[in-house]
C-alpha cells in the first residue's frame, strides 16, 4: 500500500497538500488544471523534491528518505527517458546493471522485454532511429526491466498522435495488472482517466484528492473538476 | 525542479583550493619578497609601457577590425569561410612563430625593407615601440574582429529586411542597426585585447628591450635572469598581477568571446548597394589576409628548406615540448570537467568554485612563474624544476578557457538527463564512462585541443626556469633567433606550428570521434 501521510510541499507561492494511501496495483489517473501541482506530486514521489512536512509510505516503510534511485518507484517523464547516444538495448540494460556489464540470463531478459514489445531486432539501433511510439514502447521496457512495484507516469507520451497514445496506455493498463503495479499516471486529458483509470485523483486548489473510482468522480464532478472541465 | 543545495565532491573543493592557492598564494609570496613598495624609475616606465602598448594595441586592433569585420559580414566571395576560420586560427599560433614571420617580413633584411631599398628609401626598424604593437595587431586584429564580426551576425535578418522596406538606406542601417551594435561589443572587444596584450612577453622579448621599451613581463625577466635581483622581480611581478587583475575584473563585467576556435556555420549576408563600399571592402579583406599570411608563409618559405638539418637537440625539445603539452591539457581537461561538473549541479559553494576557476585569469605565466621561483629557490634549484612547473603552470593558465568552454554543455546534460540517471541509480565511475564522457566528449575534445596547442607554443614560465638541457622547442627557437640563426629558427617555428596545430586538430578530432 502507498500511503501519503500529510505530505505537504510548501513554497512562497505555491502549496500542495496530500493525505491518502492507495492499494497495491491499478492504474491511477491524476488529473488537474495546469500548475496545480500534478508533476510537484509525482517528483516529490520520485525523491527529487524534499516535502516541507509529512512523509511517504510503501507497505507500512517510511520511503521519505530514500533517494529516487533506491525507492520502488520508477518514473517515465515528459521526455528524456532515454539516452539519445546508447544503444536501446544498452538503455534498457541500464535497468538492470548500471555499469552496463550484463550477464547472459540479464541480456536474456533485455531481448525478452523487447520481443514482448513488439521491438524484436531493433535493440541495437539508437532512439533516434526508432519512431515515436517505439521510444515510448522502448522507455515502457526499461520500467518494467526495472519491475518496482511504483510507476509514475508524468505524460510521457503527450506527444505521440491520439492513436499511439491510446496503444501505449492500453500497454501500460495490460503490464501493470499483469505485474500487480501501481501506476500514477499524470494527464491532461480527461479521457485518458475515462478511458484507462480505474481510480483518479483531482489535484486542484492545493489539494491531492484521495483517489475516487473514476466513473463515480465524473457522474458526480466536485466543483473543482466543474471548473476544469468546463461547461 | 530538483534540490538546489547538495554537498559538494571533495575533487572539486580540493582543486579550487589548490588554484586559489597558487594564484593568490603567489600573490602573497611576491608581496611578501618585494623589499620595497616604492617605484623607482625604470619600474615606473615599465609599467606605463605596458599600458602604453597594450593600449595602443587595443584600439588600433579593434579599429581596423571594425571595417575588417562588416566587410567580412556584408560580402560573399570565394574563401570567405576559410578567411573566417584564419581569425581563429592567431588564438592557437604559438607567439615565437609570428615573431619568427614578423620578422622575416619586417625585419631588417625582411621583404618590407627590400622593397624600401629598391625604390632608394632608408631602411626601417621593427624594434621599439610600434613593432611591439605591430606583433600584438597581428594576433589579436583577427580576435577583434571574430568578436565583431559575431556582433553583426547576431542582429537578425529580420532588422535588415525591415530597414530595407522602409528605405533607411546605409546611413540609416548605420544609425539604428550596426552603431547599437558596435556600442555593446566594443567594450568587451577592446578590454580583452587590452588584457591579452598585457601578457605579451614574448613580443616584448623580441621587439622591445632598452629603458624606453621593456614591460613588466620582460623587466621581471631581465631581474630574474640577469640580475638575480628577486626582491624587485618580485616586485614587478606583483604590479603585473594587480593591473591585470583589474583589468580581468573589468573584462568579467563585460561581453568575452564565446567562439574562440570554430567557424561560422551561418552565412548571412547584408545588402548594401553602391560601388564605394565594395572598393573599400575589398581594401580591408585583402590587406587582412595579405597582413595575416605573409608572416606565416615566409616562415614555411625559409623553414621548408632547413627542416631536414635540424640538430638533434632539437628534436629532442620537440619531443620533451609535446610531452609536456600532452600532460598539461590532460590536467587541464580533467580539472576543468570537475568543476564544471560541480558548478552545473549547483552544488554547495559552486559560486566560489566559478571564482576559482578564473582566477588563472588574473596571472600570466611569468607572474606565477616569478611567485613560484622565489617559493622554490631556497630549497632545490628551479632548473630541476622547470618542466613540472611549467605543465602545472601551463595547465592553470589553460583551465578558465577550458571552465568556460565546457560549462554550457555540463549544465544542459545536468538539466537534460539528471533525474534519469538518478532513477537509474546511475553513479559515480559507471556514469561518467556511460554518460558524462561521451556526452561531453565534444568539448572535452575541443577543450584539450586548446590546452595542449596552448602550452605547446607557451613561452613564459619556461624561459625563467631553463637551463640548457631541459629548453622546450619554443625557448629553442627563441635562443635560435636570439643568435640570428634565422634559417634554423624558422625550420624550428614551421615543426613548432604543425606540431601545435596536429595536438589540436587531434585532440578535438578525438573528441568528434568519441562523441555520440
Amino acid at each position: 500500500m502507498l500511503h501519503l501521510d500529510n505530505l505537504e510541499l510548501s513554497y512562497p507561492d505555491f502549496h500542495l497538500s496530500a493525505n491518502w494511501s492507495a492499494d497495491r496495483g491499478g492504474l491511477i489517473a491524476v488529473i488537474g488544471p495546469s500548475g496545480a501541482g500534478k508533476s510537484s506530486l509525482l517528483m516529490a514521489l520520485a525523491g527529487f523534491i524534499t516535502p516541507g512536512t509529512g512523509r511517504v509510505l510503501w507497505q507500512r516503510q517510511d520511503i521519505t528518505p530514500l533517494p529516487p534511485g533506491r525507492r520502488p518507484i520508477s518514473i517515465l517523464f515528459q521526455d528524456q527517458n532515454l539516452f539519445p547516444h546508447l544503444t536501446i538495448a544498452q538503455n534498457l540494460g541500464l535497468a538492470l546493471a548500471p555499469d552496463l556489464r550484463l550477464n547472459k540470463a540479464q541480456s536474456a531478459r533485455v531481448t525478452g522485454v523487447l520481443d514482448r514489445l513488439g521491438l524484436s531486432g531493433l535493440g541495437h539501433r539508437r532512439p533516434a532511429d526508432l519512431s515515436g511510439g517505439q521510444q515510448g514502447r522502448a522507455a515502457l521496457g526499461r520500467v518494467l526491466l526495472q519491475a518496482r512495484p511504483i510507476l509514475l507516469l508524468d505524460e510521457p507520451f503527450a506527444a505521440l498522435g491520439p492513436a499511439l497514445k491510446s496503444d501505449l496506455l492500453t500497454l501500460v493498463r495490460d503490464l501493470a495488472s499483469e505485474t500487480q503495479t501501481l501506476v500514477l499516471l499524470v494527464t491532461h486529458d480527461p479521457r485518458d482517466a475515462q478511458r484507462f483509470a480505474d481510480r483518479t485523483v483531482l489535484v486542484a486548489d492545493g489539494v491531492v484528492h484521495a483517489p475516487t473510482p473514476t466513473a463515480d468522480l465524473f457522474a458526480n464532478p466536485p466543483v473543482a473538476l466543474q471548473d476544469y472541465l468546463g461547461p | 525542479m530538483a534540490n538546489s543545495a547538495r554537498p559538494l565532491a571533495p575533487g572539486a573543493w580540493a582543486l579550487s583550493s589548490g588554484l586559489a592557492a597558487l594564484v593568490l598564494g603567489t600573490a602573497l609570496v611576491l608581496a611578501l619578497h618585494a623589499d620595497t613598495f616604492t617605484l623607482r624609475p625604470a619600474e615606473w616606465a615599465a609599467l606605463t609601457f605596458t599600458l602604453k602598448q597594450a593600449a595602443l594595441s587595443a584600439i588600433l586592433s579593434t579599429l581596423i577590425a571594425i571595417p575588417v569585420a562588416r566587410a567580412l559580414a556584408r560580402r560573399q566571395f570565394p574563401g570567405q569561410a576559410a578567411m573566417i576560420v584564419l581569425m581563429g586560427a592567431p588564438f592557437l599560433l604559438p607567439v615565437v612563430v609570428a615573431v619568427i614571420g614578423i620578422l622575416s617580413v619586417y625585419g631588417r633584411n625582411g621583404i618590407v625593407n627590400q622593397l624600401l631599398g629598391l625604390i632608394g628609401l632608408p631602411p626601417f626598424s621593427i624594434f621599439g615601440l610600434h613593432g611591439v604593437v605591430l606583433t600584438n595587431v597581428f594576433f589579436d586584429l583577427p580576435l577583434a574582429t571574430r568578436m565583431i564580426l559575431n556582433g553583426w551576425f547576431a542582429i537578425p535578418a529580420e532588422r535588415f529586411r525591415l530597414a530595407e522596406t522602409l528605405n533607411l538606406g546605409p546611413s540609416g542601417i548605420r544609425r539604428h542597426l550596426e552603431y547599437p551594435m558596435l556600442r555593446e561589443v566594443l567594450p568587451g572587444a577592446l578590454t580583452v585585447v587590452f588584457l591579452l596584450c598585457l601578457t605579451s612577453f614574448v613580443v616584448s622579448l623580441t621587439f622591445g628591450g632598452g629603458p624606453k621599451a621593456t614591460t613588466l613581463e620582460l623587466a621581471i625577466y631581465q631581474a630574474l635572469r640577469f640580475d638575480f635581483d628577486l626582491g624587485r622581480a618580485a616586485l614587478l611581478a606583483g604590479m603585473q598581477f594587480l593591473i591585470c587583475a583589474i583589468a580581468v575584473t573589468v573584462a568579467g563585467r563585460l561581453t568575452l568571446p564565446a567562439n574562440l576556435g570554430s567557424g561560422h556555420d551561418r552565412p548571412q549576408t547584408i545588402r548594401i548597394p553602391g560601388r564605394k563600399p565594395l572598393i573599400l571592402d575589398t581594401f580591408f579583406i585583402v590587406a587582412t589576409a595579405l597582413f595575416l599570411i605573409l608572416p606565416l608563409t615566409m616562415v614555411l618559405k625559409d623553414g621548408l628548406p632547413a627542416l631536414p638539418g635540424l640538430s638533434a637537440a632539437l628534436w629532442q625539445s620537440a619531443l620533451r615540448s609535446l610531452l609536456m603539452a600532452l600532460t598539461s591539457a590532460s590536467i587541464a581537461t580533467a580539472g576543468a570537467l570537475a568543476l564544471t561538473l560541480a558548478t552545473a549541479r549547483n552544488a554547495q559553494g559552486s559560486r566560489l568554485i566559478e571564482i576559482a576557476a578564473m582566477l588563472p585569469m588574473a596571472a600570466s605565466g611569468l607572474v606565477l612563474g616569478t611567485g613560484l621561483f622565489v617559493l622554490i629557490h631556497p630549497f632545490v634549484p628551479p632548473e630541476s624544476l622547470a618542466l613540472p612547473v611549467t605543465v602545472l603552470v601551463n595547465a592553470a593558465l589553460a583551465l578558465p578557457f577550458l571552465y568556460r568552454l565546457i560549462l554550457p554543455e555540463a549544465r544542459a546534460l545536468h538539466l537534460t538527463y539528471d533525474c534519469l540517471c538518478t532513477t537509474l541509480n546511475l553513479r559515480g565511475i559507471s556514469k561518467m564512462r556511460l554518460i558524462t564522457l561521451p556526452r561531453l566528449a565534444r568539448p572535452l575534445g575541443l577543450g584539450a585541443g586548446i590546452a595542449a596547442a596552448l602550452s605547446m607554443g607557451d613561452l613564459g614560465v619556461i624561459a625563467l626556469f631553463a637551463g640548457d638541457h631541459n629548453a622546450t622547442l619554443p625557448l629553442m627557437i627563441q635562443r635560435l633567433a636570439g643568435a640570428y640563426r634565422m634559417q634554423d629558427a624558422a625550420a624550428a617555428a614551421l615543426l613548432l606550428v604543425v606540431l601545435s596545430f596536429a595536438l589540436f586538430w587531434a585532440c578535438d578530432q578525438g573528441g568528434r570521434r568519441a562523441a555520440p
